[in-house]
């Protein structure tokens, strides 16, 4: 009798040791699993879409830990890393290169555009310290827009990128026209249980993230991690705490550079234009729903988030179309992701500002 | 002779066990300029505290004894209870807000609104904040408060911009425009002025004064406070040690109470050294100015010879801490520096600790420790980003030499801790304080500074700490230049004690020197002043 | 204690604190420069409707400003409360129309915003310093939230009548996309005679026909109103040095400003006058020789008659508005809001609610910002149930920060300023587009980039700025400069006390 209270206490114990945002995010993605199987979806169709969706955002949920760590916040300017990946993916298909060499050179131009675009970020996150979030994420805003100029104009004439009339990029450029489609998706894809597992995607996005485990875990990144937690104690380490932040935001950028490729050969299409506008807050809310906070961020918390907050995303469609006929469901389930994605941010907006009454 | 005002009867004050006030009865009388003494840790501000309802004392478990105005009891529960009973109190950082006017300022939350017929109306529609201000009145109220003061500035002048000194006058106005000012505490108000305006301030306490306001003055200038006060309350490790008007008193005897005798740790090993003048200079320091604020070192210049204990001391906020700061290259400073006869840029840190100086900082949460991370990533930090210590092959951590040292460190140096693991803001003050210590120990330097090694630390701590140092010191010829608040510990393992006033060094004594003389010099009054004052 | 700055200094400081403001104007001026198919009256006419559709959404902004809780994003909240008011009228009282139908949105609106802003209020205060990414934050998150219910909670939760034409056909759940406000019953039996039976007069533009004058007359009307305000603060400012001090107005600017308000008065008479003569005298005048005499004129006259008229209803709402946003920065309240601005820890001392102060601040915002949006919409005429809102926030922030503002430092100036400035880089800029890389689209991306830039920028710098100013407080010179001071004030000191 006495042990099994004991054994209940420690139950919840555990599960109060568990982030708010994680629990309750975990349930309700629970719930929907439940639901959606009631409802009569098969159970490996729900959790094949979710890993999908955990596939093509990982890397970007990623690109939020070393910027994190380094005291800068989360990466709300992540379209000017997203941007600098479209550049490489365009430039490399302007030059007609198909198949795994455009995802070679691509995400090696990708990190290389991505790492300038950090650097200059970067200095920009030191001037405005202490206010990073509230200025990033329109910088971001900015960027997104002015490269809908630059997709109009870049002096490109491949047939296959263009508008059909008139000049500029399209807006989506297909990758099947240059066998890159799916093409890490579809990398020994096999079958489970009726669970689809896009085995190439994934060890990308494993191999990413071991990548930044084992950078927190150098000189350079620890010393990263001291600068988030106490610029002063770094300071009198001799850690050069601006040119640290600069590099942590170099390669957030990198990484978010990296992840719209993954993403795009997910999905088959190269998005232009508008499309990254609003993409750092999806990507946040992730990793926080993974267990981060503001100032502190794991790997842990992004391979649980991802997996958890785009899960959700994933499946709400075609559960809530079962149970909630004649309406709008797609507009139910993206008023669904605004709320619970900017309520999460919102919560640890709020959590930050208790730390920084204590 | 004028009748009592304000009563301190019997007060005590505990901190989370620590004794800070014991039993302490004074009292200040009407129209009378109180001045209250003591060094950092007397008790000064807590009986300020105290006095001001402020919620640090009634967070804290509240305080025994009693206040009596006007031979009344009465509760200060909060500073609005204080401000009600005619206590008014200058703070050292100024409550001013920059972007209004001086009489904004005055009137802050006391403004004066207009009575028409349309507030009237609004008021009673929107609440009582919807009348419009009367701002003819509230300038004109400022102008009398500042008259009071021999202000000619205009009253609708942006405080913003004014000259520092002038901005403790107007705290003062607004302090005198209140009804029914009875005591007004100004704590250490001069500190920030030069020498005019500190004259022109203290014939303004003379003025409100003869208002029949009594004022408690708290300053470390012993001349000043000799110049203009009527009595002296002289406080020493929360205990009261005399009240005394200051005509039967002089400057040498107040010192003398001020640091008194304190029964502390004794000499471990006998008296300081004498280093003989050609015995090498590990650190020479030359026209040193550091920018700390509230420190700031203004033009100091000293030597330290090899395996020389150099003690640092003086008042909080006279620039002590800003020295071993400023070297190390956390605040900006300047002059010339030689370590090892090697001249060292300032404001490179790395440089510093690369060279093999060491620095366990006063502020031991923000600057000593990362409160959130594990005992042994705390100890080889600096070691590891600095000399590239504890790194395997692939540049990744080494785990293991990690644990080894830190094991080792925790032994040394007795760390109370469940395991090497343990969060560093979970141990206890004198804990923190050694692994702050190991943490310097394992960058294996030859100069240590080390400030207030401490402070807020219990006796077994201190004394482990004490004893390390100079063994350290005598066995491993370290160079350790050590700051703290506390006389008797500088004096107890020090081969020499230096003391900082007002970013000045003021003099350097033997450990042996005489308390006056240390007293004195802690007031910036040198030898030969101090002679001639007494 | 002034500090003397040369003349290139000051210009130099001029142009950084004004960098902004001179952007758009270069834009704007660029702008003019190279559109081709473009009028001054048709520039004008835009101009003029932005600025009545947009001015109390931009107003809305200022109170929270001056409570030191930056550049609140969150009227996008009121903004919903307004929308959520018209979808209400328009499902019950859908027959209601004009004036009325106009004045039971703003009250129906108005506690839903009270309701709406102290929930934002309380919101802010739990995530103080973070105020300006957390009301970024909040925009969205109401955004879903509203959109929730109104997608789904109409109808799906709340029963509807079934086949009200508010509501989606066929499902009866959620609110249509789209809907109209209703035609204003004059223009009704003109545009839709003969349309389909149940179509009714509704609210659109009710303000804005109630009572228009010609724009001529209104440009007299503001000039001479603006130059005896000049004098008046004139004659003030004689007696009251204080308010002397804060205006430091020269006496050559007072007259400049006279001067300029002369000539308005003088241009509306002429143009006025022209217009009687080319319409009455000239045009009834057969005689083409004596047209070409005067072909400026004849433009000219053309240009000024097809300028709108200006509504004078819309544009009392609006100044009374900013009227009482200046009376509520002399209240007691708003003093307090400042004290609470300029900073926190010292009001709370001085016994200010610091908390309560803020939230105020808040549900004034969103209350004004509730009843813009409904002036805003019902200038429109229809509204995008699920979008119309997104930019709301953006558009206005951007505006005010054009007109000088930053995210310590509004005022009434500040919003009409940039209300005409950001607006006229939204008209000139598909012109700039199609100049310069000679497609209609590229317009629309520098426009977006205008936006999110002007933010991004005017934010940064000022972050910027506070921490240089913090940073040099505290610098190594700052203390060598006064060292050097003090010790000059001593030697001067001694000096003096050695003379005779």
């Amino acid at each position: 009798m006495s042990e099994k209270v004991t054994e209940n206490v420690s139950f919840l114990s555990l599960i109060r040791k568990i982030p708010f945002s994680t629990r309750a995010v975990g349930l309700f993605y629970i719930a929907v699993v439940i639901t959606g199987v009631v409802v009569g979806w098969p159970f490996g169709m729900l959790i094949s879409s979710s890993l999908h969706l955990f596939g093509v955002w990982a890397i970007l949920t990623l690109a939020n830990v070393p910027s994190i760590q380094s005291g800068t916040g989360p990466n709300f300017a992540l379209p000017i890393g997203i941007v600098s990946g479209l550049l490489a993916m365009v430039l490399i298909l302007a030059m007609n290169v198909m198949g795994w060499m455009f995802m070679l050179l691509s995400t090696i131009l990708a990190i290389i555009l991505g790492s300038i675009a950090g650097f200059f970020y970067g200095r920009l996150m030191n001037a405005v310290k202490g206010s990073e979030m509230a200025i990033a994420p329109y910088t971001g805003f900015a960027i997104t827009a002015i490269f809908g100029l630059v997709w109009l104009t870049l002096p490109i004439d491949h047939p296959n990128m263009l508008f059909f009339l008139g000049d500029g990029l399209r807006h989506q450029i297909p990758l099947d026209y240059f066998n890159a489609n799916f093409i890490l998706a579809n990398l020994l894809q096999f079958e489970i249980a009726g669970v689809t597992v896009r085995t190439g995607e994934l060890i990308v996005v494993f191999v990413a993230c071991a990548l930044m485990w084992l950078f927190f875990r150098t000189k350079t990144g620890i010393a990263i991690s001291a600068v988030g937690r106490s610029p002063m104690f770094a300071k009198a380490a001799g850690i050069n705490v601006n040119r640290s932040r600069i590099i942590a935001n170099m390669i957030s950028t990198a990484v978010a550079a990296v992840g719209i490729v993954v993403y795009a050969q997910g999905f088959g299409f190269v998005q232009l234009y508008d499309f990254p506008m609003f993409f750092a807050f999806p990507a946040i809310a992730g990793i926080l729903v993974g267990g981060a906070s503001g100032q502190r961020a794991r790997v842990m918390n992004v391979i649980v988030g991802a997996f958890l907050f785009q899960g959700l995303l994933a499946l709400a469609l075609p559960v809530f179309t079962r149970v909630l006929a004649d309406t709008d469901v797609g507009g139910v389930v993206n008023q669904i992701r605004m709320i619970v994605q900017n309520g999460i941010i919102l919560y640890a907006l709020a959590l930050m500002a208790r730390g920084a009454k204590q | 002779m004028s009748r009592t005002l304000l009563e301190f009867k019997n007060i005590s004050k505990t901190y989370s066990g620590n004794q800070v006030l014991k039993d302490v009865s004074f009292d200040i009388r009407e129209g009378e300029i109180h001045a209250l003494l003591g060094e950092n840790g007397a008790g000064k501000s807590t009986i300020m505290n105290i006095l001001f309802g402020m919620p640090v004392i009634h967070s804290t478990g509240g305080f025994e004894g009693e206040l009596h105005i006007d031979e009344k009891k009465v509760d200060v529960n909060s500073p609005f209870d204080a401000m009600a009973l005619g206590i008014g109190m200058v703070h050292q950082e100024f409550m001013l807000i920059p972007g209004f006017t001086i009489a904004e300022n005055v009137k802050l939350n006391r403004e004066i609104e207009k009575n028409n017929i349309i507030n009237t109306i609004t008021s009673s529609l929107f609440g009582k904040r919807m009348k419009t201000l009367d701002r003819k009145a509230m300038n004109r109220d400022a102008r009398k408060a500042l008259d009071k003061l021999d202000m000619s500035i205009e009253e609708f002048t942006l405080v913003q911009g004014l000259p520092i000194g002038y901005m403790q006058f107007v705290e003062i106005a607004r302090e005198i425009d209140k009804k029914g000012l009875k005591v007004l505490v100004l704590d250490e108000p001069t500190a920030v002025l030069t020498e005019s305006e500190a004259e022109h301030l203290l014939s303004a306490m003379r003025n409100i004064a003869a208002l029949g306001i009594a004022i408690v003055f708290i300053s470390h200038r012993l001349n000043e406070i000799t110049a203009v006060s009527d009595r002296v309350t002289i406080l020493r490790d929360g205990e009261h040690v005399i009240t005394k008007d200051t005509k039967d008193t002089n400057v040498l005897e107040i010192a003398e109470y001020m640091v008194g005798r304190k029964v502390s740790i004794d000499r471990t090993s006998g008296e300081g050294r004498q280093f003989d003048d050609n015995s090498d200079i590990a650190l020479s320091v030359k026209d040193l100015y550091v920018a700390m604020p509230n420190e700031q070192v203004k033009g100091i210049s000293f030597d330290v010879r090899k395996g020389e204990i150099f003690g640092i001391g003086g008042l909080a906020g006279q620039g002590k801490l800003g020295i071993a700061n400023g070297l190390m290259g956390i605040y900006e400073a300047k002059g010339d520096i030689l370590i090892n006869g090697q001249k060292v840029a300032l404001g490179k840190t790395r440089q510093m600790l690369g060279m093999g100086a060491a620095f366990v900082s006063e502020d031991r949460k923000g600057v000593g420790l990362l409160i959130e991370e594990s005992i042994e990533d705390n100890i080889v930090f600096t070691a590891m980003n600095i000399h590239s210590e504890f790194l395997n092959a692939l540049g990744l951590a080494n785990k293991h030499t990690i644990r080894e040292h830190a094991r080792k460190m925790i032994k040394e140096l007795d760390i109370r801790c469940t395991s090497e693991k343990q969060h560093t803001g979970r141990l206890s003050g004198g804990n923190q304080q050694k692994v702050c210590l190991a943490r310097a120990l394992t960058q294996k330097p030859s100069i240590l500074f080390v400030s207030e090694p401490t402070r807020g630390i219990d006796i077994g701590a201190k004394k482990l700490i004490l004893d390390l140092l100079l063994k350290l010191s005598r066995e491993q010829g370290m160079t350790i230049i050590m700051t703290s608040s506390e006389l008797a510990e500088l004096c107890s393992i020090s081969d020499r004690v230096a003391i900082v006033c007002e970013g000045e060094m003021v003099g350097i004594l033997p450990p042996d020197a005489s308390l006056s003389k240390f007293g004195l010099m802690m007031s910036g009054i040198k030898e030969a002043e101090g002679e001639v004052a007494s | 204690m002034i500090e003397k700055t040369s003349l290139a200094g000051k210009a130099r400081s001029f142009l950084f604190n004004n960098m902004v403001m001179l952007v758009f104007l270069g834009f704007v001026i660029f702008g003019f420069a190279v559109a081709e198919t473009f009028t001054a009256s048709s520039f004008t006419n835009d101009i003029m409707t932005r600025f009545f559709r947009n001015g109390l959404l931009v107003l809305a902004l200022i109170i929270p400003v001056m409570a030191g809780l930056g550049l609140n994003f969150g009227i996008v909240v009121g903004a919903l409360a307004g929308m959520l008011a018209l979808i209400f009228i328009r499902y019950h009282y859908a027959v209601l129309h004009g004036f009325p139908a106009l004045m039971l949105a703003f009250l129906v609106a108005t506690p839903i915003a009270i309701l709406f802003g102290f929930l934002t209020g309380k919101l802010y205060n739990k995530t103080k310093g973070q105020e300006m990414i957390a009301s970024l934050i909040v925009s969205f998150f109401a955004e879903g939230v509203y959109g929730l219910f109104v997608l789904f909670g109409i109808g799906g939760l709340i029963p509807v009548r079934p086949g009200h034409r508010m509501m989606n056909p066929g499902t009866d759940i959620g609110v249509r996309g789209a809907f109209e406000l209703g035609l204003p019953a004059e223009e009704l039996t003109q545009a839709v005679r003969g349309a389909a039976a149940d179509e009714y007069p509704g609210m659109a533009r009710t303000l804005n026909l109630l009572w228009r004058i010609e724009f001529v007359y209104a440009l007299a009307v503001i000039a001479v109103a603006m130059f005896l305000f000049l004098i008046i603060r004139r004659l003030i400012m004689r007696r009251n040095s204080a308010l002397a001090l804060t205006v430091n107005e020269p006496l050559w600017a007072f007259i400049v400003k006279s001067v300029l308000c002369g000539a308005v008065v003088a241009f509306a008479f002429y143009s006025s006058g022209v217009i009687y003569y080319w319409y009455n005298v000239l045009h009834n005048t057969p005689d083409i020789d004596r047209l070409d005499l005067l072909p400026g004129i004849s433009t000219f006259a053309v240009e000024i008659s097809r300028i709108n008229q200006v509504p004078v209803v819309t544009s009392l709402v609006i100044g009374a508005i900013a009227l009482f946003i200046v009376y509520f920065s002399k209240t007691k309240l708003g003093q307090d809001c400042r004290s609470v601005g300029q900073s926190q820890p010292i009001a709370n001392v001085s016994g200010i609610n610091v908390d309560r102060t803020r939230i105020i601040a808040t549900i004034f915002s969103t209350v004004l910002a509730a009843w813009g949006m409904i002036i805003y919409l019902h200038d429109i005429g229809h509204v995008a149930t699920y979008t119309i809102h997104r930019n709301i926030g953006f558009f206005s922030v951007a505006a005010i920060l054009v007109g000088g503002a930053t995210a310590a430092r509004a005022s009434v100036k500040n919003a009409i300023v940039g209300l005409f400035l950001f607006h006229a880089m939204f008209i000139v800029s598909p012109h700039v587009g199609l100049f310069l890389f000679d497609d209609g689209n590229a317009g629309e991306y520098m426009r977006t980039f205008l936006v999110y830039g002007v933010i991004g920028l005017s934010l940064g710098l000022y972050v910027w700025k506070n921490l240089k100013v913090a940073r040099d407080k505290e610098s190594l010179a700052t203390m060598m400069n006064k060292i050097g001071k003090n010790k000059q004030v001593a030697t001067n000191d001694n000096a003096n006390r050695g003379g005779p």
